[in-house]
């Protein structure tokens, strides 16, 4: 028999949901699933009218525009006149380790003590009920790279779905990167701002030296574990292993054109997998960037333009920069003030500001999986890769049209209330609102 | 014993200068030895002062004064004649903004949001409740003489300085003083010449003020109090509940005198001048050296200036990479600062000249050259020195010419005092000599006939105390050295030949003689006398440098304007027009503007004289109007008090802040600049609009009610600081400092209506409090849960009036009934939340229901980055709840003009209305809308193409002045590391969104 889940339906978990703890992870759905005659974005830059997906066992086995639908047992969503996308990605974000923002010491589990933290891991302190995370599924948030922050090396990121009942059944790719926090290179005036410095002190210099002690600590490790038999064991230089068989990342947080160009040693010497986060500047050395194959995550582009003469545009055209110069980046949403909700958004700016949007989408799904290293898996609407899907009324990236409907999480149907739906619900009933 | 000790050192240490002045008390440890130190200086060109031309005379001092100047002078006989043929006397310069000889306070610990705040002054004694305010300082009486500071000002040409304590924001008194190596007692000319004042509480710890409206305000309350004081104290010296108030009496007395204000940035003379207009004195300004930036409204202040000459020291912007982050704004100061004085010369404006904030006083003349090159006259320059500080000081019976009967202070240099190769000789200070350079060269240079042992002759070019050369066939380089009677002559007598002499001897004047050897090691005798002078070298030096500046621009670079946008005629052709009326959207509209004015709505609207905006497939809505914003100020929080409601934002408006801009080209026309949320009740909100270009009065929208920011909840029981001790530390206590506020404000009104009034003191707290419960002046509440909400509403409703609005009020949808029953209006953010405890219930769906409730709400930003996307934050509410787009857009136009109570003026397209529009390139809630022009009173203040040309122009600009940066570098002139052009933005305390990677937030009011 058929099951039609009409959007009623969907939208009725919402009313009758009682609160957020009500809110059950979806079981594996095992079967065929169908989104039928949907306007699907790939996720590549194509765009697929009228479409229909077939899943599998919560993989997508096929796309087509005539799929045969069977008769049997199978769930059928009806996507017609809506947009289809793959799951959006936080490619880099505190969400499950950072509850409430600096006020409440408690509640954050994102920054360790020291400089040199290469073996902690953002995974083990996940909190998988975070009230966060449904309010970002509602936005087609699906999967995101949970990055601890710090001093030097802060640790290492994991890569999570957003529908699970524990940091273990949340993880989709364990430790993705690590992360490397370049102290900065600008230069300031001693007394400027909060922290005092010494007159004497230059502290581009002496950001240069800090740099040069992660050099060396990376060169002991790959040394490390170039070591047959080891007589002592070090769980830091432990933890780098795997950056040097490529299975992780490195991680590099700057901005700067001297910081981004400082990241590509890590590269030539290290022969390291290296991506830029952050990257205000990259719009400077995007073929440079391009060159060295280093990829880069913007981390905010809704931004003020570093220099007061800078073009007043400018943190909205920096991808379009990086697109033409074919750098691998991807947009994130940093913002604190909204936890990152707005990751579509950001995305729609630089669609506004020079980019396509099926290249804005790309941004956001494909490209932040490939620099994740998960693109085999989701990042795109493609035969062989997981079920990770949203359904939007209209353009998701623009905040006008965009309403997620529907989302999926390898094949699982996701239950979009949130907190916030369900104080809306509360106190519409307060009012009487219908 | 010890004051005979003093008068050894003295004496010794005068030794060598003219004078010797007895103190009458101070008795002398040996002979007596008290001379006249009657000098007579002939045959100089002597400039009495500025504004008369030079005389060729005489000048003839005694007893540290001056007797007789003039061309026909009787000289007496016991007179020393020093012969100053070709030099020059000038009066020495005097400075008027020093701290010579006066200890500089350090500072001790600070203000740290994460440190216990502290509230009361640490200052000993019967003195004042705030440690800034310093008046019962006396400069005369912690000044000692300080002969290594004195050297370099003396060699810089000053005699005279005024000198006090540059610490605080009333500072106390300050005194002449002269820079002779003397007693104390002997060189301070004027004990109590002036009195001082500043924004900057210097080395008080106290908590309060933290802010410079926070100074404005506590400058303009101890107006008020010293007033009170006298009137209270008249009889007894003391004021009732006051006792006695040492540092309010030297306020009220220190009045007499002439009132120095170190502002020292060109907006902060403004702030100062109008504090002195409010309460009808007249300050003397220090600058900041950028004034030539806004010349015409410091012209407008009728201030007399004191301008420091510390230029901008060139940076080394070798690497693109550095340079990138120096501003253009930064560059171009550094090109025109040296234009400051010229500026203010053209501009008739009174000013004097001191060497304040120049790092080092042998600058000084340099710098002053500079300014001279840039325009500034050689005669005003003089006068800024002379005459203008020693009037303004009401010396110049004593000081500031060469006159008979003042003092003896006056320059003997080579030459003009103001060419680049003059040198100051000497400066005589109180009669007394102060050797600066040897003019020994001048004295010897010259042709010598040389004779040795009396038959061969030699012709010597003597050309400078180390060179000269014999004229044989060849003319040969001698081995010269004079030290002015020590000669030393080694030549030989043919360019490469052995033979010479080896010659040593004394001067005596124009005859020299000595005995020697010659190449063979005979003994030789020698004399030499002076012929004739070398003929003068024809100028070929270097030719004047030309001063070149690009176009001032306002403000100065980075997207500054040259003219100020005039209100245009324009008729906008078939857009769809977003009126806020009962019209709704309209496709297909022309809107007619006029004088500012938005004159007609209408299809097929003509008008012959209007410039034609096609608005075809475009969308004219009403300016976007921010109701929270803290953009353009200097300062945003006063959190040195729990209860602030006397400090003002529109007291420190910067209208330099690029954010004006960049919000223009998001489509903000109108913003409502508040104060931040650090205490309960904050300070005074300016409602100001986007007039990019304009003055900072300009800026503020006229005629609008006043407002003032209170806050509850977090940030005001400062949560995020673990050492706490600013009373309350909870909202129970946040309730009580309501309670107490206004219960105080109501037994003040009382009293103001009282029979006793005259008695009351004047209090520009309760004032701004008493005006709430008149509704005079109306209350934006910075507010998150519901539980704040009801207690604010119930405090509010006891004392009679209502809160205009509550911003932020995340939680708002939970008690929007009572707010509705209250009058209350909502202010908030789309989709902010979880940054905080106290937004752990904020939900996207608040706009959403607080509208449906029936309240009015506004969508504001709080955030000077997202200020410029408000069209997109309306937009979310459509998207969370499902309103009606029209409704939506109201939320950041109509929907908080009405909340500011200017919905007559501005928020909707209506015939009659201010002409703030703005044409986007889209529906203005989509993302991909932009504003392609921004109208503010009908003028287009934005405009995409010309934005397009301007960031042109300021690349162009940029590489010039980094172009000539490196053009000085190389031609050797000293240059720094390049330093980024960093920016404070100020927010609330809330806003963690990120902005450039050069700006610091100012969020807290760390100092």
């Amino acid at each position: 028999m058929k099951k039609y889940f009409s959007l009623i339906i969907a939208f009725a978990v919402v009313s009758t949901a009682m609160a957020q703890e009500t809110v059950y992870p979806a079981p594996a759905y095992k079967g065929l699933l169908f989104i039928k005659n949907g306007n699907v974005h790939v996720g590549n830059g194509q765009v697929l009218p009228n479409t229909t997906i077939k899943i599998n066992n919560g993989k997508i086995e096929s796309l087509g525009t005539n799929l045969p639908i069977p008769m049997d047992d199978v769930k059928v969503i009806d996507a017609t006149g809506k947009e289809v996308y793959p799951g959006l990605i936080s490619s880099n974000t505190n969400i499950g380790i950072r509850e409430i923002s600096g006020a409440v010491r408690g509640s954050n589990d994102y920054r360790e003590l020291g400089d040199w933290n290469p073996n902690v891991e953002s995974i083990k302190a996940y909190n998988a009920d975070s009230r966060i995370i449904n309010t970002l599924r509602s936005n087609g948030i699906l999967l995101a790279n949970i990055a601890p922050q710090g001093s030097l090396i802060a640790g290492s990121s994991s890569t999570v779905q957003y529908d699970a009942w524990t940091w273990e059944d949340a993880l989709y790719k364990e430790n993705t990167a690590l992360h490397f926090y370049m102290p900065s290179l600008m230069q300031r005036q001693g007394g400027f701002g909060r922290t005092q410095q010494t007159p004497d002190m230059d502290p581009a210099k002496a950001a240069l030296n800090r740099i040069e002690l992660v050099k060396q600590f990376l060169k002991e490790a790959k040394s490390y574990n170039e070591q047959s038999i080891k007589t002592t064991t070090n769980l830091k230089l432990e933890a780098c292993k795997n950056l040097f068989n490529k299975t992780q990342k490195l991680f590099i947080h700057c901005n700067l054109v001297k910081e981004m160009l400082i990241a590509v040693d890590f590269v030539k010497e290290l022969g390291l997998d290296v991506v830029v986060v952050g990257g205000s500047e990259s719009f400077q050395i995007a073929p440079l960037l391009k060159q060295h194959n280093i990829p880069v995550i913007l981390n905010q582009m809704h931004s003020l333009p570093t220099s007061e003469d800078d073009d007043v545009d400018q943190p909205f055209k920096t991808p379009t920069v990086l697109q033409k110069a074919g750098v691998l980046f991807a947009i994130n949403d940093a913002d604190g003030n909204t936890t990152g909700r707005n990751l579509a958004f950001n995305a729609g700016t630089a669609a506004a500001y020079g980019l396509s949007k099926e290249e804005a989408l790309q941004a956001i799904t494909l490209n932040a999986a490939k620099i994740l290293g998960i693109d085999k898996f989701t990042g795109s609407i493609e035969a062989g890769k997981d079920a990770n899907i949203i359904i939007s009324e209209g353009d998701v990236l623009d905040m006008r049209s965009s309403k997620i409907t529907h989302a999926f999480i390898q094949g699982r149907t996701i239950d979009l209330t949130d907190k916030h739906k369900l104080l809306n619900e509360r106190y519409k009933k307060k009012y009487n609102i219908k | 014993m010890r004051q005979l000790k003093t008068a050894v050192i003295l004496l010794l240490l005068s030794i060598s200068s003219g004078t010797v002045i007895c103190q009458e008390t101070f008795p002398v440890n040996g002979v007596a030895d008290t001379r006249s130190g009657t000098y007579v200086f002939t045959n100089a060109t002597i400039v009495k002062d500025a504004s008369n031309a030079s005389i060729q005379g005489s000048l003839l001092i005694k007893e540290g004064k001056i007797v007789a100047v003039g061309n026909a002078i009787s000289i007496p006989k016991e007179a020393i004649v020093i012969d100053c043929k070709g030099k020059y006397i000038y009066p020495s310069f005097i400075d008027i903004y020093s701290d010579y000889g006066i200890p500089v306070p350090q500072r001790t610990g600070g203000f740290n949001f994460n440190q216990p705040a502290q509230l009361t002054s640490n200052t000993k004694g019967a003195v004042g409740w705030n440690q800034a305010i310093k008046s019962e300082v006396n400069g005369v009486s912690i000044f000692s003489a300080d002969d290594s500071k004195a050297k370099d000002l003396r060699a810089a040409g000053f005699g005279l300085v005024l000198t006090h304590q540059k610490d605080g924001i009333a500072r106390g008194t300050g005194a002449v003083v002269s820079l002779a190596n003397k007693a104390d007692n002997l060189v301070i000319i004027k004990d109590k010449a002036s009195s001082h004042y500043s924004f900057s509480k210097g080395t008080s710890t106290q908590s309060y003020p933290g802010s410079m409206m926070g100074s404005i305000a506590l400058l303009r309350q101890s107006f008020l109090d010293g007033q009170w004081y006298k009137n209270q104290s008249s009889s007894t010296g003391k004021a009732n509940g006051e006792g006695l108030n040492l540092t309010l009496q030297a306020w009220n007395n220190n009045l007499a005198y002439p009132l120095i204000f170190d502002a020292n940035d060109k907006w902060n003379d403004i702030r100062a001048d109008r504090i002195g207009d409010e309460f009808g004195v007249q300050f003397i300004i220090k600058g900041g050296g950028n004034e030539y930036q806004r010349i015409k409204e410091i012209s407008g202040t009728k201030a007399s200036y004191i301008l420091p000459l510390n230029f901008p020291q060139s940076m080394d912007v070798e690497d693109p990479n550095d340079a990138r982050f120096i501003s253009l704004g930064t560059l171009k100061h550094w090109e025109m600062a040296a234009g400051n004085a010229a500026a203010f010369e053209k501009a008739g404006i009174n000013f004097c000249i001191t060497t304040a904030d120049l790092r080092d006083s042998k600058q000084f003349m340099s710098s002053l050259r500079k300014s001279i090159e840039a325009g500034l006259s050689e005669t005003k320059a003089l006068e800024a020195l002379t005459k203008v500080p020693a009037t303004l000081l009401n010396i110049y019976n004593e000081a500031g010419s060469i006159e008979a009967g003042k003092w003896a202070n006056f320059i003997i240099t080579n030459g003009p005092v103001f060419n680049e190769k003059t040198d100051l000789l000497q400066n005589w200070i109180q009669g007394e000599k102060y050797e600066i350079k040897d003019d020994l060269t001048d004295q010897i240079k010259g042709n010598y006939s040389l004779v040795i042992n009396g038959t061969k002759n030699f012709s010597l070019d003597v050309k400078s105390s180390s060179s000269a050369d014999v004229l044989l066939k060849d003319t040969v380089a001698a081995k010269f050295v004079s030290n002015g009677k020590i000669v030393s002559i080694n030549f030989a007598e043919t360019k490469r030949g052995k033979k010479g002499y080896r010659l040593s001897g004394v001067s005596n004047g124009n005859n020299w003689s000595g005995t020697g050897v010659d190449s063979s090691g005979n003994a030789v005798w020698w004399t030499a006398a002076f012929n004739k002078a070398l003929p003068e070298k024809a100028d070929s030096a270097k030719r004047k440098k030309t001063y070149h500046s690009g176009e001032l621009t306002y403000p100065l670079g980075n997207y500054g304007i040259k003219e100020t946008p005039k209100a245009e005629t324009i008729l906008f052709k078939n857009a769809t027009v977003w009126t806020n009326e009962k019209d709704g959207i309209v496709a297909n509209t022309d809107v007619l503007v006029q004088n500012g004015k938005i004159i007609s709505i209408g299809k097929n609207l003509n008008n012959s004289g209007a410039k034609i905006i096609d608005g075809t497939g475009k969308h004219l809505t009403p300016g976007i109007i921010d109701e929270h914003s803290h953009i353009a100020v200097s300062s945003i929080n006063e959190g040195g008090q729990s209860v602030t409601s006397e400090v003002r934002i529109g007291d420190n408006l910067n209208p330099d802040d690029v954010d004006i801009y960049r919000q223009l080209a998001g489509g903000v026309t109108t913003s409502h600049i508040l104060h931040g949320s650090a205490n309960t009740i904050g300070g005074q909100t300016q409602l100001i609009k986007l007039r990019w270009g304009a003055n900072d009065e300009e800026l503020k929208y006229k005629g609008a009610d006043g407002f003032i920011k209170f806050a509850l909840g977090e940030n005001v029981k400062r949560t995020s600081s673990s050492a706490n001790n600013r009373f309350p530390d909870t909202r129970m206590g946040v309730e009580e400092v309501q309670m107490d506020a206004f219960t105080r404000a109501k037994d003040y009104e009382n009293a103001l209506k009282g029979p006793n009034a005259k008695n009351v003191r004047r209090d520009l707290e309760l004032d701004a409090l008493v005006e709430i419960m008149n509704k005079k002046r109306f209350i934006t509440c910075h507010s998150y849960v519901a539980s704040e909400i009801l207690e604010t509403i119930k405090v509010a409703e006891k004392f009679g009036f209502s809160i205009n609005t509550f911003t932020h009020i995340l939680e708002g949808y939970k008690v929007a009934d009572k707010m509705k029953a209250h009058g209350a209006n909502g202010s908030t953010f789309s989709d902010w939340w979880a940054y905080k405890l106290e937004v752990q219930d904020a939900i996207p769906y608040n706009a959403g229901i607080m509208h449906n409730v029936g309240l009015n709400v506004a969508i504001n930003s709080d955030d000077a980055e997202m200020a410029r996307r408000l069209n997109q934050e309306a937009a979310k509410i459509v998207k969370y709840s499902g309103i009606s787009e029209e409704d939506a857009f109201k939320m950041v136009t109509l929907n908080p003009a009405k909340m500011l109570h200017i919905d007559n003026k501005v928020g909707s397209i209506k015939a009659g209305k201010d002409a703030d529009l703005v044409l986007w390139s889209d529906n203005p809630l989509s993302i991909y809308a932009k504003p392609e022009k921004t109208l503010v009173d009908g003028a287009v203040y934005f405009d995409i193409d010309k934005d397009a040309a301007m960031r042109k122009e300021i690349a162009n600009e940029k590489n010039r002045l980094i172009l000539k940066m490196l053009e000085e570098k190389k031609s050797g002139g000293s240059s720094g590391a390049a330093m980024p052009s960093f920016r404070r933005v100020n927010t609330c305390m809330d806003a963690t969104h990120q902005h450039g990677l050069l700006d610091i937030h100012e969020d807290e009011n760390a100092q």
